[in-house]
């Protein structure tokens, strides 16, 4: 089941970006989504695009890859460029029939609508690839620090998130555990209704839940019985690290935004 | 020697249960011994194990652990050194990687990173587990996982191990494993640490230097594993089981062999059968 999912999966290479820091790589990812927004013109996506292909190339991981995250998302992606083409009344028709009206400015920003939802599912994509889980979750937590200030559970949900985040595969083994043994018992997890199978998930939510809360009580006595207090004046053994590959990635970002905003404000003019 | 665990007058009763799991036991355990509980499920093992660190509390009894009389005040400094190890190896992980869970004690100690680093990487030497150190759980054998658990209580060097059916869980290769970490963590550390090991098991009871035999939270015997294993039917009854060399015995004295009434080991029992054997 997990297999075939790429959104959220790790592969373990070495690459540039593999050996960033994840709180660069998390901030980044972000600053992509505002950044693609800058890009209002052909050039504008053509420049994101390369931006895009480069740091895949530098990712070392094949582009296949990537192209297999966005493939789930592909009905959603076309319902939305569709609706884009559909609904735009502006610019020169090019096609009529009744209430619909397909233009050049429709068909353009379809387009458009397409390209920025695949380059940030790319980029997206990127992060989760080459960063692992619990990377992500120490950017999460180092991000969210300020926010003590307002006494904001900080190291609580850092912990929560990093527990969470390893009992997971624990969590989806006892599931297919527990979804073989209720069929050896006659459940019909795969046919029927929507109503029969809602019930059929029944007898697999209940014991799942049990046992995550006998867990739960197991896991906290084992916490307490080696010392854990809550999060004030602990030491952490694993730290993140910015390195000066960190920084470049940061200046190309800048350079990046420049030439969008240069191609999206002066080009037209220069024209 | 000193005592380092003294129970005088100690019951407990669960709130939620009208027999107290626990009845008025008293005993102790000398600083560097090894002893193991034995009893059958809900004889109160557990129970008793998770008093000494205070996770349960009782209102009656008096107890001492490592010099410290276990009450309210003391009970994070009892934590720094009693060291448990619990029964399901996948509830207790609490690291993503097994350096982190190695890890984890040390830093609810806020001991300084540097050092840190170095502990983990002995603790997990110590156990044999080193290659392993960014693996994460689910790709680890529960007997793997059980030795990463022992290497988070090493780590923080407490002076007391606690073992509460560390290796019920575990497949037999794994329970080997497990035993023979203890076993050479004690050879070690000699005096320094004491192991208290609950347990089904009787390999492990076997390694003890002594055993408490615990039935329906009471004490029904003491004494050195040849003591407690020389009553095998008695302990039968009980719901127990009796190491592989009485049993044969059992079986022999079925057979009509006339056999020693006194506890061997299997090494013990190889001899006899060799010697007469000789004797026909």
């Amino acid at each position: 089941m997990i297999d075939k999912l790429i959104l959220g999966r790790y592969i373990p290479r070495d690459s540039y970006v593999h050996r960033m820091d994840a709180r660069a790589k998390l901030l980044l990812s972000i600053a992509y989504i505002a950044i693609i927004f800058l890009a209002g013109n052909w050039e504008g996506y053509l420049v994101m695009a390369i931006f895009t292909i480069g740091v895949i190339h530098l990712t070392n991981i094949p582009l296949k890859v990537y192209i297999k995250g966005v493939k789930p998302l592909i009905w959603l992606i076309s319902f939305t460029v569709v609706l884009q083409m559909l609904f735009s009344t502006t610019g020169v028709v090019w096609f009529h029939l009744g209430p619909i009206n397909i233009t050049n400015d429709g068909v353009v920003n379809g387009a458009y609508v397409f390209i920025r939802f695949v380059l940030i599912i790319m980029m997206s994509t990127i992060l989760t690839l080459t960063t692992q889980p619990l990377a992500v979750a120490d950017a999460i937590e180092y991000l969210l620090m300020p926010l003590r200030k307002v006494k904001f559970p900080v190291y609580e949900i850092a912990l929560m998130l990093s527990i969470a985040l390893r009992f997971v595969p624990t969590l989806m083994d006892e599931t297919e555990k527990i979804m073989n043994a209720q069929r050896a018992r006659g459940v019909d997890f795969a046919n029927g209704n929507v109503f029969q199978r809602m019930k059929a998930v029944v007898p697999l939510l209940i014991p799942l839940f049990t046992s995550s809360m006998k867990r739960a009580i197991e896991l906290g006595d084992a916490m307490e019985a080696r010392g854990y207090r809550g999060g004030e004046g602990r030491t952490k053994y694993r730290i993140l690290k910015w390195h000066m590959r960190d920084t470049w990635a940061v200046v190309a970002y800048v350079v990046l935004v420049v030439v969008l905003i240069g191609l999206k404000y002066y080009l037209p003019v220069g024209i | 020697m000193s005592k380092i665990i003294d129970v005088q007058h100690l019951s407990f009763q669960y709130p939620s249960s009208d027999v107290k799991a626990l009845d008025d036991i008293s005993f102790s355990v000398e600083a560097g011994e090894w002893v193991a509980i034995i009893g059958h499920n809900g004889s109160g093992k557990s129970t008793l194990a998770k008093l000494l660190n205070r996770l349960l509390v009782t209102d009656t009894g008096d107890m001492t652990v490592a010099g410290l009389a276990v009450n309210d005040e003391n009970t994070w400094d009892i934590r720094e050194k009693v060291g448990m190890v619990f029964q399901n190896p996948d509830n207790q992980f609490v690291g993503a990687t097994v350096a982190d869970d190695v890890a984890f004690g040390m830093e609810n100690r806020g001991v300084e990173r540097e050092s840190m680093i170095k502990r983990v990487d002995d603790a997990l030497a110590e156990v044999q587990m080193s290659e392993f150190a960014d693996r994460e759980p689910v790709r680890l054998s529960g007997g793997q996982k059980q030795r990463v658990a022992i290497a988070g209580v090493i780590a923080v060097t407490p002076e007391i191990l606690i073992l509460d059916e560390a290796t019920s869980m575990l497949d037999p290769q794994g329970r080997r494993e497990v035993i023979k970490v203890i076993r050479d963590l004690k050879a070690r550390m000699g005096d320094a640490l004491t192991v208290l090991s609950i347990t089904h098991d009787i390999d492990e009871a076997a390694s003890a230097d002594h055993i408490l035999v615990i039935n329906d939270g009471q004490i029904v015997e003491k004494g050195t594993p040849a003591e407690v294993f020389g009553n095998g039917p008695e302990l039968i009854k009980l719901g127990l089981d009796v190491p592989f060399a009485e049993q044969l015995k059992a079986e022999l004295r079925q057979l009509g062999v006339s056999v020693p009434a006194e506890y061997l080991d299997e090494e013990g029992m190889v001899k006899w059968l060799w010697q007469s054997s000789f004797n026909k």
